[in-house]
C-alpha cells in the first residue's frame, strides 16, 4: 500500500509541476489542483496508514493505537476547502486577465 | 477608567467613520462629547495624580516576553492628557465652524479622534513597546489628518513627507526603547524609570540615546528633521491648531521628559540635545521672520518654540526640566490659538498672504485682540504666561552648570533667537491687523461667528490668567508633573512675575528692545523677501526628495537585476528552491527506509491507483489541446484520492473530497466558455526552437525530480513508526470531554475552533474577493457571442413559428430537469443530516455546506439562472454573514459563562424513540460553518454563472430581465 501511495504521490506531484510551470493559465490551475490532491494526500500519509481504522471513537476510554491518526485528517479537510477557495479565486483572476489584456498567457502577453 | 478614557476616542472615531459624509453636527457632537467626557474624567483623577500616586492598570497580553499592556497614570502622563483631551476639544468646536460643508467632516473628526486616542495611548502607555506602538498610530492618523484635502497635491505629498520622517523616526525609536529594554530586562516603564544609573553606564547607553534621539527629534521637528512641519500646514487649520501646538510635535518632547531621568545627565546628552535645541530655536526664528504665510510664520515659530523646549531639556538640570515642562504647556495655549485666529483671517479673507493683509483690525476688533495678546506671549511680553517660562530659559541659560562653550555661548544665543521671535510676533501682529485698508483681498473681510471665536477666547484667557497669576493657577499643576518626572530631585522655584533686576530680566528686555526695533528698521524689507536670507540653500525638502529618489532608483535597479516580471521563470526558482530545501536533509544524513513493516497491498489499490496515475498524466498531457477532456480528467484523479481516503480509514476526508470535487468541477466547466480557443501551435511540429525545446526539457526534468523527491520521502516516512503526538490527547478527550465520536471533527469544531473561525474567515473573504472581481469583469471581445450550439438552436426555433426561443433546450433538458429539481429537498435533507450526525460520524458542517450548495446550483442547472431567480431568491452574501456571526456568537456564549473563547458545552440527552441525542454547543459552531460555506460557495458558483446573462443582456438590451434582489451580476 505505502510504495503504492508513494509511486501516486509522486507522479501527481510531477504532472502537477509540469503544469504548473506551463505557460496557460488554465494549465496552471488544473496544475495547482494536481499539486493540491498530492499535498493532501501527502499530509494524510504522515499520519501512516491504517486500513479499517477511522477515528470514530466509541463511549469507552478508547486505545488510540486501534485509530488512524485524526490529526492530519482535521488538517486535510480544512486544506480541501481552502483549495477550492483557491481555485475559485484563481479562476477568476485568470477570467479577469484574459478580459483585460485578451489572452490567457500567464503574463499577460504571448510568449511561447 | 482609565481604560475608559484610553478607549473612548478610539469608539467615537469608529462612529464618526459609519456616518454619512454629510453628518457633520452628528460627527461634531460625537468628537466633542468624547473631548470633554474624557476631559472630565481625567480632570477627576486630578486628586490621585496630585498625591503622587501612579494609577496602573495592566492587561496580560505575552507575559512571557514580559509584554503587558499597561495602562499608567502619573503627574506628567495626567498634564499631558489633559492637554490633549481639552485643546482636543476646543480644536473640535473650532473646527465646527471651520470645516466647510461640501468636505466630508465625519470622515475629519473620524481621524481627530483616532489621532486623539493615539496620543492618549502614547501619554497614558506603561510599557516601552506599547508606547513605541501608540507613536506609530500618532504617526499614521496624523498622516491622514495632513493628508485630508488628498484631492490636493501638497496634502498628499506633506502627508507623505511627514509620514515617512516621523515613522522612519518611530522606528529608530522602538529599536532605541528595544535596546533600553534589553539593558534594565523589562518593558515596564517603572523598572526602566528605576534604572538610570544601570541605563547610563551601559554600552549600549550611547546607540540607544542616538536612535531615541532620532525618533524624539524627527516627531517633534528638530534640526535636521525640522523640514517636514512647514509642509505639513497643508493641512486644514484646525488640524495644524491640534497637532502643531499639543499634540504630534509635543510625543517628542512628550517622550524626551518622560525619559528624561534615565537618558540625561550625561555629556552626550548635554552636547546633543543642547545643540540641536540651539540651532533648532535660531533657524526656526530666523526663518519664521522671512515667512510671507501666515501659517508658515506659525509653523516656523512652533519649530523654534520646540527648539526652546528641547535645549532646556538638554541642559539637564531639574530647574531646567520644570522650565520645559512649564513651557510645553504655555506653548501650547497661545500657539493653538493664533493656529486658530489664522484660519480666521484665512476663512474670512480669503488669503493667508502677509503682504496682502492690512489693517484687519477695523474689520473684526476682537479676533485682532486675541490674536495679539497670544502673539505677545508669544513674543515673551510680561503679563503673559510666555514670559514666565521665558525668564525660566534665561535664567538657566545665564547659570554655569559648566565650562563649555556651548554653556557660554549659550546667554547669548538664546537671547538672539528670542529676538528673532519678537521679530516675527510684531510682524505677524502688525502686518496684518494695522496699517490702511486692505486693497486687494478676495473677500471683504468681517468678524468670525462666535463659537469660532470661543476656543480663542478661552485659551487666550488662560494665557493671560495664568500670566498674571501663576503661582495659584499653574503652580500645583506643574509642581505635580515635575515631581512625577524628578521626584526627589525636585528643585526649589518660584512662579512669580517679578524676582527683581536680575540678568535674566535685563536679556528679555534687550531682546524686546531689538526685536521691536529691529521690525520698524526692516519691516518694509522683509515684505519683499522671497527666500529665507543665509538659510535659503539649505532646503530639507528638496533633499529629502534627492534622497528618496535615490533610494527609489536603486531600489528599481535592483529589481532589474535580481527580479523578473515572468511568472515561469519565479515559479521555476520557486519549485528549484523548495525541492533543494526538501533536498538538504538527505544529502547531510542519508535516504534511508524506514523498519516498520508495509501494510500488504490490496490489488484493487494498486488497480484505483493504476487509473488515477492515468489519469494524471493524461490531464498534465492534455490541459493544453483539450481543455474539457483535462478537466475530466484531472477530476478523475481527484476521485482516485477520494476512494483512497475511504480505504485508509479517512471518511471525513473522502466525503468532504467528494463534494468539494463535484463543485470544483463545476466551476471549471463555468470558466471554460470564457476561455480563448486553442491556437494552432506557434510553432509547426518540427519547427520548435531549440530554446523552447530546452525550456520544456528543464521544465520536464524538474517536475519529475519534484515527482520523485515527494514519492521518496513520503515512502520513507511512512515506513517509520509514528511517534506519540498530541492525536493521542484528542482521541482520547473527543467523547468524554467533547461528547463526539467522531475525532476529526470534534477537532474543527471543539479542540481546534479557532483555527476553523479564521478558515471560515479567510474562505468568506475569498468569496467576496470573487464576487468584487467579477463585478468589474470585462470579457474579451470574442467570448461575448453565444456559443455555437446555442445559436443553431435559437435559430432552428426561430425558423418555427409553433416554436419560441429555448424551446429546443427545454426539450432535451426536459428528463434531467425534472429530476434535478425533484432532488433538491432530498440534497437538502442529506446536508442536514450530515451537519447533526456531524459530531459522531463522518459528516459536519464543511460537508453539508458542500451538499447543500450542489443542491442550488443543481436548480440553477436545471431551470436557468433567469426563472430560477424569479422564483428563488438566494441571498449569499446574508448566508455568510449569518453563518460568521453564528460561529462568533457561539464563542463569545462561552465567555459570558466565564469560560475562555470558543469553548464548548455538551450534554447528551434521552429523547423518546429517537434515544441519546448530543446537544453540543459544537454543534451551534458547526451550523455556522455550515452556513457560511452555502454562502460562499453559493456566491462563487453564482458569480461566474451570471456572467453569461450579463452578456447576453449587454448584447440584447430588450431581452434584459427585470433586475432582482437575487442577482448577483
Amino acid at each position: 500500500m505505502e510504495l503504492v501511495l508513494a509511486l501516486g504521490i509522486g507522479i501527481l506531484v510531477a504532472s502537477g509541476v509540469w503544469l504548473l510551470l506551463r505557460p496557460r493559465t488554465f494549465q496552471v490551475i488544473l496544475g495547482l489542483s494536481m499539486l493540491s490532491y498530492a499535498v493532501n494526500l501527502f499530509i494524510y500519509a504522515m499520519g501512516r496508514l491504517a486500513v479499517d481504522a477511522p477515528p470514530l471513537v466509541g463511549s469507552g476510554p478508547p486505545d488510540p493505537a486501534l485509530y488512524d491518526d485524526p490529526l492530519p485528517q482535521a488538517l486535510v479537510l480544512t486544506a480541501i476547502v481552502i483549495s477550492f477557495a483557491m481555485t475559485a479565486l484563481l479562476l477568476v483572476v485568470l477570467l479577469a486577465s484574459r478580459g483585460l489584456t485578451g489572452t490567457d498567457h500567464v503574463d499577460g502577453e504571448d510568449g511561447e | 477608567m482609565l481604560w475608559l478614557i484610553l478607549l473612548l476616542p478610539f469608539l467615537g472615531s469608529l462612529a464618526a467613520a459609519f456616518l454619512s459624509s454629510r453628518a457633520r453636527d452628528t460627527a461634531g457632537i460625537i468628537a466633542g462629547m468624547v473631548a470633554l467626557v474624557g476631559t472630565l474624567l481625567t480632570a477627576f483623577l486630578y486628586p490621585a495624580a496630585a498625591d503622587g500616586t501612579v494609577l496602573r492598570s495592566e492587561i496580560e497580553w505575552l507575559p512571557t516576553l514580559g509584554l503587558n499592556l499597561v495602562v499608567r497614570l502619573d503627574g506628567l502622563s495626567w498634564i499631558f492628557a489633559q492637554l490633549v483631551l481639552a485643546i482636543g476639544f476646543l480644536v473640535v468646536l473650532y473646527a465646527r465652524y471651520y470645516m466647510s460643508r461640501d468636505d466630508p467632516v465625519p470622515r475629519f473628526f473620524s481621524f481627530l479622534l483616532a489621532f486623539m486616542g493615539s496620543m492618549l495611548g502614547l501619554v497614558m502607555s506603561g510599557n516601552l513597546v506599547q508606547l513605541a506602538f501608540f507613536w506609530e498610530l500618532t504617526s499614521l492618523s496624523s498622516f491622514l489628518l495632513i493628508g485630508y484635502w488628498h484631492q490636493n497635491e501638497a496634502a498628499r505629498s506633506a502627508a507623505r513627507m511627514a509620514l515617512i520622517v516621523t515613522a522612519a523616526g518611530g522606528l529608530c525609536l522602538l529599536i532605541g526603547l528595544l535596546l533600553i529594554g534589553r539593558i534594565v530586562g523589562s518593558y515596564d516603564l517603572e523598572a526602566v524609570l528605576a534604572s538610570g544609573d544601570a541605563i547610563r553606564s551601559s554600552e549600549l547607553y550611547l546607540p540607544a540615546l542616538l536612535l531615541i534621539l532620532i525618533g524624539a527629534f524627527t516627531k517633534s521637528a528638530q534640526f535636521p528633521f525640522h523640514f517636514w512641519l512647514p509642509h505639513a500646514m497643508a493641512a486644514p487649520t484646525p488640524v495644524s491648531a491640534y497637532l502643531h501646538s499639543a499634540t504630534m510635535v509635543k510625543a517628542g518632547i512628550f517622550i524626551l521628559i518622560r525619559l528624561w531621568p534615565v537618558l540625561a545627565g550625561s555629556e552626550a546628552w548635554y552636547y546633543i540635545v543642547t545643540s540641536a535645541g540651539l540651532l533648532t530655536l535660531l533657524i526656526g526664528a530666523w526663518a519664521a521672520i522671512f515667512q510671507q504665510d501666515l501659517k508658515g510664520l506659525l509653523a516656523y515659530s512652533t519649530i523654534s518654540h520646540l527648539g526652546i523646549i528641547t535645549l532646556l531639556l538638554g541642559i539637564g538640570s531639574p530647574l531646567a526640566a520644570v522650565a520645559a515642562i512649564f513651557h510645553t504647556l504655555n506653548h501650547a495655549t497661545f500657539k493653538a490659538s493664533l493656529f486658530m485666529a489664522a484660519g480666521i483671517i484665512d476663512h474670512e479673507a480669503g488669503t493667508r498672504d502677509l503682504r496682502r493683509l492690512s489693517g484687519l483690525y477695523r474689520f473684526m476688533p476682537i479676533t485682532a485682540t486675541l490674536a495679539m495678546v497670544a502673539a505677545a506671549a508669544m513674543a515673551g511680553v510680561p503679563l503673559l504666561n510666555g514670559f514666565l517660562s521665558k525668564e525660566m530659559l534665561l535664567a538657566e541659560a545665564v547659570t554655569d552648570y559648566n565650562d563649555t562653550w556651548l554653556d557660554q555661548a549659550l546667554p547669548y544665543l538664546a537671547t538672539l533667537g528670542l529676538t528673532f521671535s519678537v521679530l516675527y510676533s510684531l510682524r505677524f501682529i502688525h502686518q496684518t491687523f494695522f496699517g490702511p485698508r486692505p486693497t486687494s483681498l478676495p473677500r471683504t473681510p468681517h468678524e468670525a461667528p462666535r463659537w469660532m471665536r470661543a476656543p480663542i477666547e478661552v485659551l487666550v484667557v488662560a494665557c493671560l490668567v495664568v500670566g498674571i497669576f501663576p503661582a495659584v493657577t499653574m503652580g500645583p499643576v506643574l509642581e505635580v508633573a515635575a515631581r512625577s518626572v524628578l521626584g526627589p530631585n525636585m528643585p526649589t522655584y518660584s512662579l512669580a512675575i517679578w524676582h527683581g533686576f536680575t540678568r535674566p530680566l535685563f536679556l528679555s528686555i534687550v531682546a524686546l528692545a531689538v526685536g521691536a526695533a529691529g521690525y520698524f528698521v526692516f519691516a518694509r524689507r522683509l515684505n519683499t523677501a522671497s527666500a529665507v536670507p543665509l538659510l535659503g540653500r539649505l532646503k530639507g525638502r528638496r533633499m529629502f526628495e534627492t534622497v528618496l529618489s535615490i533610494l527609489i532608483g536603486a531600489a528599481r535597479r535592483l529589481m532589474k537585476v535580481v527580479a523578473t516580471e515572468r511568472l515561469q521563470s519565479q515559479l521555476r526558482v520557486l519549485v528549484l528552491v523548495g525541492c533543494l530545501a526538501g533536498l538538504l536533509p538527505f544529502l547531510r544524513a542519508g535516504y534511508g527506509v524506514g523498519e516498520l513493516g508495509v501494510t500488504p497491498l490490496d490489488p484493487g489499490f494498486g488497480a484505483v491507483w493504476l487509473v488515477g496515475a492515468a489519469c494524471a498524466l493524461a490531464g498534465a498531457w492534455q490541459a493544453k489541446y483539450h481543455r474539457l477532456a483535462a478537466v475530466v480528467l484531472v477530476s478523475g484523479t481527484g476521485l482516485v484520492s477520494c476512494i483512497s481516503f475511504v480505504w485508509l480509514s479517512a471518511p471525513d476526508l473522502a466525503l468532504t473530497q467528494l463534494l468539494v470535487e463535484t463543485v470544483t468541477t463545476i466551476l471549471l466547466l463555468l470558466s471554460l466558455r470564457w476561455l480563448p480557443k486553442r491556437l494552432p501551435d506557434v510553432w509547426p511540429e518540427a519547427g520548435t526552437p531549440i530554446s523552447v525545446r530546452a525550456r520544456r526539457a528543464i521544465d520536464l526534468v524538474i517536475a519529475g525530480g519534484a515527482g520523485l523527491g515527494l514519492g521518496l520521502l513520503s515512502y520513507a516516512i511512512m515506513t517509520r513508526s509514528l511517534p506519540d503526538t498530541v492525536s493521542r490527547f484528542f482521541i482520547e478527550r473527543s467523547y468524554p470531554e467533547a461528547g463526539g465520536r467522531n475525532v476529526v471533527n470534534v477537532i474543527l469544531v471543539d479542540f481546534r475552533a479557532f483555527d476553523t473561525l479564521g478558515e471560515i474567515t479567510v474562505l468568506a473573504i475569498v468569496a467576496l474577493t470573487v464576487f468584487s472581481l467579477l463585478r468589474r469583469f470585462r470579457p474579451a471581445s470574442e467570448s461575448v457571442r453565444s456559443p455555437l450550439q446555442q445559436l443553431q438552436q435559437d435559430a432552428f426555433d426561430e425558423e418555427r413559428d409553433d416554436r419560441s426561443r429555448g424551446d429546443t433546450l427545454a426539450d432535451y433538458l426536459l428528463v434531467p430537469r425534472v429530476i434535478m429539481e425533484w432532488l433538491f429537498p432530498f440534497i437538502t435533507v442529506l446536508a442536514l443530516y450530515l451537519l447533526i450526525r456531524g459530531h459522531d460520524l463522518p459528516g459536519g458542517g464543511f460537508a453539508a455546506g458542500v451538499t447543500m450548495s450542489i443542491a442550488l446550483i443543481l436548480q440553477y442547472m436545471a431551470a436557468g439562472t433567469r426563472s430560477i431567480e424569479a422564483r428563488l431568491r438566494i441571498k449569499p452574501l446574508n448566508w455568510m454573514g449569518i453563518g460568521l456571526l453564528t460561529a462568533v456568537a457561539t464563542g463569545l456564549g462561552a465567555l459570558i459563562f466565564g469560560y475562555p473563547f470558543l469553548t464548548s458545552f455538551f450534554r447528551y440527552f434521552d429523547v423518546p424513540l429517537v434515544g441519546k441525542v448530543p446537544v453540543a454547543s459544537a454543534l451551534l459552531f458547526d451550523l455556522g460553518v455550515f452556513l457560511l460555506v452555502v454562502g460562499t460557495t453559493a456566491l462563487i458558483l453564482i458569480a461566474i454563472a451570471h456572467q453569461s446573462i450579463r452578456t447576453t443582456g449587454r448584447r440584447q438590451p430588450e431581452a434584459r430581465p427585470q433586475p432582482h434582489a437575487g442577482e448577483q451580476g
